[in-house]
């Protein structure tokens, strides 16, 4: 019997297309395989599995009917940013714990009107902060090759549950690395769109001129019909760019002969792991041998993506994050008698946000206040604009850029909690990207001597998604890396499994400190 | 360069963020040892370079003023933590020091 739960998207299509399988077989597959690991793993805040099963058989009906859309039937998660109405929406926070969003996200109903099957919500560090998923209120994720580890974040939940066989694929939130980073740890593939080819009506914000939403899966094939099915122009995001979609299966060539691959020297020099630029250079020699022609660049500015990153993304968050003040949503401490409502707002979000949600509205409140504005904000605005630069002459001379995604594998749970800027070392691969708003996408190419996954990055011009897929797939044909870890169940109890099946339950427990 | 105590108070404040005395001590510390991290930018001349917001072009983006289905009243209240008359119900605004 085919391992349904691992099978890529393509090839859960076929076998849907066939009439092998019907979806409700394979979303039965899944919620199995969620119920055997996800004790261990931890991937999910909230499961669905009668409503999962409920949509999977109105897929089956839809495809009786003569529909057949590549995502019809398809078992997927959502990162818990990102709003499926009628399903809780925490945003990894105490502050949205009872918070049901009344709407769904763009990006969701385009993929429900393909017939995707939505399986439940994905952990993810609080409001997207962080790098391992361990800033979750509620519980950290942990990595599918090896449970001391975290699965890198912010979209830690959906990278470790494709990894895990507990989805087929999934949407992720990336702000300065937040798909590409746990894609990379977790050995699979992770997609960051340009800021723009996705909508973001339905993501709760973050850092509005870097959020995007992205897509995680087991194959470049894969990210390319997600890719296709959430990306467009939307008119309740005005921040959406009005372009077409190309068709990105099209791009699929396998061919990169006489494309130009850059290779940015700082990346390649920077202090990393030797085991991951051992692979990333192979990885670079294996396009060379596609027929690639490989091109030392540089990006001189670099090593200034870091703090300009974690100015510009904490400004804008303390602004984004004013609106939890207990009135229209979430927690709310403001009743108390004999209170001022000054002082009710200071105790809702003392009460609600965790300690680095904090740590940035503190940052970001500290970086745009009078007197620091212009030497911390704007100096790193100004810095924005020269790695914006730096990426715009490189890619005049180059198709695609290739680097490490991250300097080590996934790091040890607890290890670098007590240290904010080790923590944000971990994306120093990932952010410039991100502030230059251009496209970029991590998949696996190797593994470290303790068998933990390392990725590589493959980043193009704005809109030229379609060459960064092209680029990727090409490397994965040529190479075979397994991609996905083999986890030793350990099957839940019968009663133990009836009460995790909608873990909303349990979290509620888990948070009732107050 | 190391934050001051009331500097910290005076930005969780702005900020509407109760913190407790452990927070203020913790956040000291590391806001201290971000923005020393931080300085580095100074080591570039940007005083010619403009400055970036968002890599989109800035336009004004418009559209037809005309009503578009919205949110029904009861489920935008649905998730409100306290509800009068069809409204948001918040604690007087106006008394005490506010």
């Amino acid at each position: 019997m085919t391992d349904l739960a691992h099978l890529t998207i393509h090839q859960a299509g076929a076998l849907l297309g066939q009439r092998a399988i019907s979806s409700v077989e394979l979303t039965q597959a899944v919620l199995e395989r969620i119920l055997a690991v996800d004790n261990e793993v931890k991937a999910y805040l909230t499961l669905s599995p009668e409503w999962a099963l409920a949509q999977a058989a109105e897929a089956d009906r839809r495809r009786a009917a003569g529909e057949g859309h590549p995502l019809l039937g398809i078992p997927l998660a959502i990162k818990d940013v990102i709003c499926v109405e009628g399903l809780p929406t925490t945003c990894g926070s105490r502050i949205l714990s009872d918070y049901v969003p009344p709407f769904s996200a763009t990006a969701v109903e385009k993929l429900q009107a393909a017939g995707a099957v939505i399986l439940g919500k994905t952990n993810t560090d609080e409001f997207a902060m962080g790098s391992s998923t361990e800033n979750s209120a509620y519980f950290a994720t942990r990595n599918p090759w090896d449970l001391d580890r975290v699965p890198g974040g912010s979209s830690g939940g959906s990278a470790a549950a494709v990894a895990a066989g507990m989805a087929l694929g999934a949407l992720g939130s990336d702000t300065g690395g937040s798909v590409r980073q746990p894609a990379a740890l977790c050995g699979v593939v992770g997609l960051k769109p340009t800021y723009g080819r996705v909508s973001r009506w339905g993501l709760v914000a973050f850092a509005s001129s870097l959020d995007q939403i992205g897509c995680l899966a087991r194959s470049v094939a894969d990210l390319a019909l997600l890719l296709g099915t959430i990306a467009g122009h939307d008119p309740r995001d005005s921040t959406s760019a009005e372009m077409a979609v190309p068709d990105y299966a099209a791009s699929l060539t396998g061919d990169v002969r006489g494309l130009r691959v850059g290779v940015p020297q700082e990346y390649l020099s920077a202090e990393m792991q030797p085991e991951v630029e051992t692979a990333v250079r192979a990885a670079i020699d294996t396009l060379a041998k596609l027929g690639a022609e490989v091109v030392e660049v540089s990006l001189p500015h670099t090593d200034y993506a870091l703090p300009a990153y974690y100015l510009i993304a904490p400004a804008e968050a303390s602004a984004n994050l004013a609106r939890y003040d207990g009135v229209r949503y979430g927690l709310s401490e403001l009743d108390a008698p004999g209170q001022s409502l000054w002082d009710g707002y200071g105790k809702t979000r003392g009460a609600g946000f965790g300690p680095e949600v904090k740590r940035r509205i503190m940052l970001g409140t500290y970086a745009l206040s009078a007197g620091y504005h212009e030497a911390y904000y704007l100096k790193a605005s100004r810095v924005r604009t020269l790695i914006r630069r730096d990426f715009d002459r490189a890619l005049e001379a180059c198709d695609v850029l290739v680097t490490p995604t991250t300097p080590t594998t996934a790091f040890r749970l607890g290890e670098r909690l007590d240290d904010p800027l080790q923590m944000y070392l971990a994306d120093t691969f990932t952010l410039a990207l991100s502030l230059a708003g251009l496209c970029g996408l991590s998949l696996p190419c190797g593994f470290d001597g303790q068998g933990l996954p390392i990725g590589l990055q493959v980043m193009g011009g704005a809109f030229d998604e379609a060459m960064v897929l092209r680029v990727a797939h090409a490397y994965e044909q040529a190479t075979r890396w397994a991609l996905y870890p083999v986890l030793a169940p350990r099957p839940l109890q019968r009663a133990e499994a009836q009460n995790r099946r909608v873990r909303t339950g349990e979290r509620a427990e888990g948070i009732e400190t107050q | 360069m190391k934050l001051s105590l009331a500097q910290v108070e005076h930005v969780a404040s702005l900020a509407r963020l109760a913190l407790t005395e452990r927070e203020v001590e913790l956040f000291r510390e590391q806001l201290s040892s971000i923005l020393d991290y931080a300085e580095r930018l100074h080591d570039l001349d940007t005083d010619a370079i403009p400055i970036t917001a968002t890599v989109l072009p800035l336009e004004a983006i418009v559209r037809a003023d005309r009503v578009q289905p919205s949110l029904l009243l009861q489920d935008v209240l649905s998730d409100a933590p306290a509800v009068e008359q069809n409204c948001f119900r918040v604690p007087p605004v106006f008394e005490g020091e506010a």
